[in-house]
């Protein structure tokens, strides 16, 4: 589709219409507000035509046309309306109708079927045909044999009982899916679930089965959905016309009429999908995807059915403080005081057994728990010094929490020792590309994945960990941007790529600095914008000249031409773009990984264009936002160093105190300080370091050891079974305010539900205790507290809660009148020109060895969040993902005696966990993979507190294992 | 679950078509002949990855045909032709025999996993009505009593390793391809 072609001018209905050349007659209709009625037509998705009943009458044909097929033509004259076309539709839709249950699911929920609305408009009422349910119900029939009543068909010979008798037992309905329902009978057989799963979200597991009147939709080779390969991403649910597909119920039954909309994004990752949430009962009750941005109404399984808890019962709703008895301080539970043991935790009981933690504490009031907070941190503050305090804020909470929050550890607590789970994400990726180009963030959106020749992926488990995001990068590879992935343990991402490399884990830097090496080799590097933009290549090309594809074969294990192959390919691409996750990141060596990354890019420069760049895939909803915010403990908020005097003193002035010119400490830091007594209280929002922070038995003895420590949280978290007070925090459904996504837009969310109980907004209770602590903080709501931070914060200036309300907006926005950058670095970069930091190749800390022959990699699971707080305590995703494994791969299995499913301890030299394997070709030989979310079996009490020396990353990516079979 | 024979045989299928995937008919044909005559779900599998193609893919086109069996069916699938010639000529009472003879239903089969039955809509064999399909065998002129004899000699072939029985006395009409 070209635009340059000039414009067809047609008649539609006696109006003459001009339109862009191949657009639809149905298209075109809409231009001039004539509405052509559809069923198998959604405008997210190229038209098939299967349904007709869209047919309107084209002057000069003999048969009516498919007006969401037919391109215009110049001259055409169209009739929308007669007789005959009316004739046409109502006869499609009798036919149709008479299959399908009267009310299906979805018009008795909202009356909202699209073929029973239009069988209302066309006014067709009792078919006159009759119904073919139960043939439709049935699988394959003669043609295929019998099936069993699960609807698997019968493996069994098909021996002497007529098999109508199965048949007629075999339901319609398949339930299987935890959050998915379908009812075969509603089913028109329009396609949109089919293209939805192919094309939107390329998941390709929805067919069709069957021909003729036995046809009917089918998951992967006929199995029940929720036994398919089906990720429950609901994409099917959104674009099903009719009740085939609905979602289930999680929370309550709806009621359309007591529904309340609202526009907020969605809790999870970093994508920052735009949301809708039905609320009912001050419950959020359902949610759909928006078209925003980063989604284009999409979603995933956590986004879409992950909602539910923040209605869950054992939110915290008073403050509580930990009765004289519970000290010295120590845990509380089972899961949190042991080695992990994933058969502690039964399968549908409550993740988290209150009972041990809550007869630990008392129940208080606002008043006394803040007062006591304030009375503990000044004490310390007074008798060790500021630096004796310290805060971690967190990820999932919205700028101005954050905002709020490290004003109040620096303004009033006096210390810079601020931090958040970003240190444990893309600290390193940050630091590389704060050194090289100046700036902390992705240079391009995702989606300019579309207009890349070539897309490489290292290091990034997209489909799981940005399932919405994978999306784009699978599109882009389905019409034709060459995908490479590149990691150690093969993605599901690799299945839709050209080039899958698998190397040796921790060997990045040799693998990048050996492309490089050939890109220079075979002058594929660009002189022009090297010469221009750039500094230092010379000490980059003195470094990647040793690292000869050979060479780096032996490091890497990946084969000399391969090497060769993805270098061409990159170096010969007009555009290219990187994705990133924390493969690169999560190493000592990760900042190395990311220059090495950054280089690549400068030395083809494939920057600051469409479809090119470089893009970190952010975690948290919110953690480009947290960081934007200065919840680092070297920047205030925009990245403004907290050592340059003359962004102290603006600071100290708009705060109206003087601020604390030394550098603060990071995660891991403060963990060993309070081991060493040098820190002594600290505040902790919205974070848990007890399952995300590697080294867990190291983490534990310094929990215990904090004097003071406030949590403020949604949950009981492991963190807070060792606070002296825990105060109840609002979930992401309970505030107003912004997040920003991994494209760096800032988008507006709003309030769906009040907190429960006395829960509070986290900002208030900030502010609160600032107060009490001796500070004045006043704000009226989330607006003014964005507005001082936009005043103070380069890259925010432009905008505004009345900005935003209209729509999300990409920063740097420096003017009120300025639209917000999509695209970074189109003419220079922030440090001026673009550094090349050469790195050299460097084994991970610990290396396998005779005692712990195997590699950890740890990471995430698609239905799980983090430290599981808030998923495990959502019903559907803890149904579908209940339980921890590591992975292994046959080889290995087969050689310890292990088979799928056997309990399996895992040891390190710093602690051990207990889980089944799961064998996979997934992983490489000589490594195991654990997910991180589950505390009855927490992957952190293995791995390695050893720091990247610039990033201060712990290396959660390799630490050494030696895995023993239970009996 | 397919041998390294079938996997060369649908290698070899893949390279006659300028686009790979259009193998997938004759792969499924390849794999129904490994697997006694009918799809295993397994086989299903394998055909999908040696085709990189989705199982939802494989899926639809093998329950398209109705060729493909998705269950087991006996040793030899009797398809007997219903269409208009062939009903002219009786082969209702042909499909009443078979039925009566083996005892079992259209989409049945036999206990003995010998037979199963089918009816088919026509076989291309009209001057030759009632008419029937035996795997890849066509009987014509079909009658009760040769029927029961087919039947024999079918089972006579599967337990003795007698010759299958004979397709027609009668000279069967010439194939004139495509009617040059």
């Amino acid at each position: 589709m070209t635009t340059a072609e000039p414009p067809v001018t047609l008649t539609i209905d006696g109006q003459e219409v001009a339109v862009a050349a191949g657009m639809t007659i149905w298209d075109a209709a809409r231009r001039v507000g004539i509405d052509i009625p559809v069923l198998c037509h959604d405008p997210a998705m190229e038209p098939v035509g299967v349904c007709r009943v869209c047919a309107v009458e084209v002057e000069g044909s003999r048969v009516l046309a498919a007006a969401c097929h037919r391109q215009v033509e110049a001259g055409m004259v169209v009739r929308t309306n007669t007789e005959r076309c009316q004739r046409a539709r109502r006869m499609v839709v009798e036919l149709l109708l008479a299959d399908h249950p009267r009310p299906c699911a979805k018009h008795q929920l909202d009356r909202s079927c699209e073929l029973e609305r239009l069988a209302e408009a066309l006014g067709v009422d009792q078919p006159r045909f009759p119904m073919r349910n139960a043939e439709r119900a049935t699988q394959n029939g003669a043609d295929g044999g019998p099936e069993t009543e699960d609807g698997t068909p019968a493996h069994a010979p098909i021996l002497a009982p007529p098999s109508s008798a199965l048949r007629l037992a075999h339901s319609p309905f398949d339930l299987s899916s935890p959050v998915i329902a379908v009812d075969h009978r509603a089913c028109i057989l329009c396609d949109r679930c089919i293209r939805a799963c192919d094309w939107l979200q390329v998941n390709e597991v929805i067919g069709r089965t069957g021909k003729g009147r036995r046809a009917r939709i089918a998951f992967d080779d006929d199995r029940p959905m929720g036994q398919s390969t089906c990720v429950s991403c609901g994409e099917c649910v959104a674009h099903c016309p009719t009740g085939a597909l609905t979602d289930k119920p999680l929370v309550v039954a709806l009621q359309p009429e007591r529904l309340q909309r609202v526009d907020t994004i969605c809790p999870y990752c970093g994508v920052g999908c735009a949301v809708t949430f039905h609320v009912q009962e001050g419950k959020v009750a359902r949610v759909t995807g928006r078209d925003g941005p980063a989604n284009h109404a999409r979603l995933c399984v956590k986004g879409r059915y992950g909602y539910d808890y923040s209605s869950h019962p054992q939110r915290l709703t008073v403050p509580l403080i930990r009765r004289p008895e519970y000290y010295p301080k120590g845990p509380l539970s089972e899961e949190v005081r042991h080695e992990g043991d994933y058969r502690r935790h039964k399968p549908g009981a409550p993740v988290t057994d209150y009972g041990p933690i809550l007869k630990a504490f008392r129940e208080t009031t606002w008043d006394e728990a803040l007062d006591l907070c304030a009375a503990r941190f000044l004490e310390i503050k007074r008798q060790y010094g500021p630096e004796a305090l310290a805060g971690f804020g967190s990820a999932k909470c919205t700028n101005e929490d954050n905002y709020v929050f490290q004003k109040l550890i620096r303004a009033v607590f006096g210390t810079n020792n601020v931090d958040h789970c970003s240190r444990l994400c893309h600290a390193s990726s940050v630091a590389a590309l704060m050194e090289c180009l100046g700036s902390g963030s992705v240079s391009n959106p995702v989606a300019d994945v579309a207009r890349a020749d070539v897309c490489l992926v290292l290091g990034s488990n997209t489909t799981e960990n940005h399932p919405v995001a994978a999306t784009f990068i699978k599109q882009a590879a389905r019409r034709g941007t060459t995908l490479v992935v590149m990691d150690p343990r093969r993605p599901a991402l690799a299945n839709h790529a050209h080039h899958y490399v698998r190397f040796k884990p921790g060997t990045d830097v040799a693998l990048l600095n050996a492309l490089m090496h050939v890109i220079l080799r075979e002058d594929l590097h660009d002189p022009v914008f090297i010469e221009a933009r750039t500094e230092n290549f010379a000490a980059l090309r003195e470094t990647v000249a040793r690292y000869t594809p050979e060479m780096a074969e032996k490091i890497t294990g990946v084969p000399a031409s391969t090497i060769e192959e993805i270098a061409r390919l990159y170096g010969r691409a007009h555009n290219a773009i990187i994705f990133w996750g924390m493969g690169i990141s999560q190493h000592t060596t990760g900042t190395d990984n990311a220059r090495c990354l950054i280089a690549l890019c400068l030395l083809t420069g494939n920057i600051g264009r469409p479809g090119t760049g470089l893009h970190p895939l952010r975690g948290q909803n919110n953690v480009q936002g947290a960081s934007d915010m200065g919840l680092l403990p070297i920047v205030y908020s925009g990245y403004q160093s907290v050592a340059d005097p003359n962004v102290r003193e603006k600071f100290a002035r708009a705060w109206g105190v003087p601020l604390n010119p030394k550098r603060g400490l990071t995660v891991v830091e403060i963990t060993s300080a309070a081991l060493r007594g040098d820190i002594r209280g600290m505040l902790m929002m919205g974070e848990n370091p007890f399952l995300s922070d590697p080294n867990i038995n190291k983490v534990r003895k310094a929990l215990a050891s904090l004097e003071f420590l406030a949590v403020q949280d949604i949950f009981l978290t492991e963190t807070a079974e060792f606070a002296d007070v825990i105060l109840p925090a609002s979930s992401h459904a309970e505030k107003t305010g912004t997040y920003t996504n991994t494209d760096r837009y800032v988008q507006l969310a709003k309030r769906a539900v009040a907190p429960p109980g006395e829960a509070r907004q986290d900002w208030q209770a900030l502010v609160d205790l600032a107060g009490r602590m001796g500070y004045r903080m006043e704000y009226r709501d989330e607006a003014e507290i964005f507005a001082e931070m936009a005043a103070l914060t380069p890259g925010y200036a432009g905008l505004s809660y009345p900005r935003l309300a209209r729509e999300p907006i990409p920063w740097p926005c420096p003017a009120p009148d300025h639209p917000g950058t999509q695209v970074l670095f189109a003419h220079d970069f922030p440090r001026g020109k673009g550094r090349f930091s050469p790195a050299e190749f460097a084994p991970a800390q610990e290396l396998p060895d005779e005692e712990y022959p195997f590699v950890l990699n740890t990471g995430r699971v698609l239905q799980h969040w983090h430290t599981g707080t808030m998923t495990r305590r959502a019903r559907a995703l803890e149904e579908i993902a209940p339980q921890p494994f590591v992975e292994i791969c046959p080889a290995d299995a087969e050689a310890l005696g292990i088979g799928d499913g056997d309990p399996v301890r895992v040891r390190s030299r710093r602690g051990e966990v207990t889980v089944p394997a799961r064998v996979t070709r997934q992983i490489a030989k000589g490594s195991v993979f654990i997910p991180f979310h589950y505390r009855e079996a927490a992957a952190n009490l293995l791995t390695i507190d050893a720091l990247d020396p610039t990033a201060k990353i712990p290396e959660f990516k390799y630490c050494a294992v030696r895995l023993e079979r239970l009996n | 679950m397919l041998s390294e024979k079938a996997f060369a045989a649908i290698e070899a299928a893949k390279k006659r078509y300028p686009d790979p995937r259009s193998a997938l008919m004759p792969a499924l044909w390849i794999a129904q002949e490994e697997c006694g005559g009918w799809l295993p779900r397994e086989a299903m599998a394998d055909v999908a990855r040696v085709m990189s193609l989705e199982p939802a893919d494989v899926q639809s086109v093998a329950s398209f045909y109705s060729m493909y069996y998705k269950a087991p069916v006996g040793k030899f699938v009797l398809e007997i032709c219903h269409n208009i010639a062939c009903d002219v000529l009786g082969a209702r009472r042909i499909i009443d025999h078979v039925r009566e003879r083996l005892g079992i239903a259209p989409g049945e089969t036999t206990g003995d996993g010998l037979f199963t039955l089918k009816t088919v809509e026509c076989l291309a064999a009209c001057g030759g009505g009632p008419c029937m399909q035996v795997n890849s065998r066509y009987y014509e002129n079909l009658t009760p009593e040769r029927v029961d004899a087919i039947l024999d000699g079918l089972r006579a072939h599967a337990e003795a390793g007698a010759p299958p029985p004979l397709p027609d006395e009668r000279p069967q009409p010439a194939d004139d391809g495509d009617a040059a």
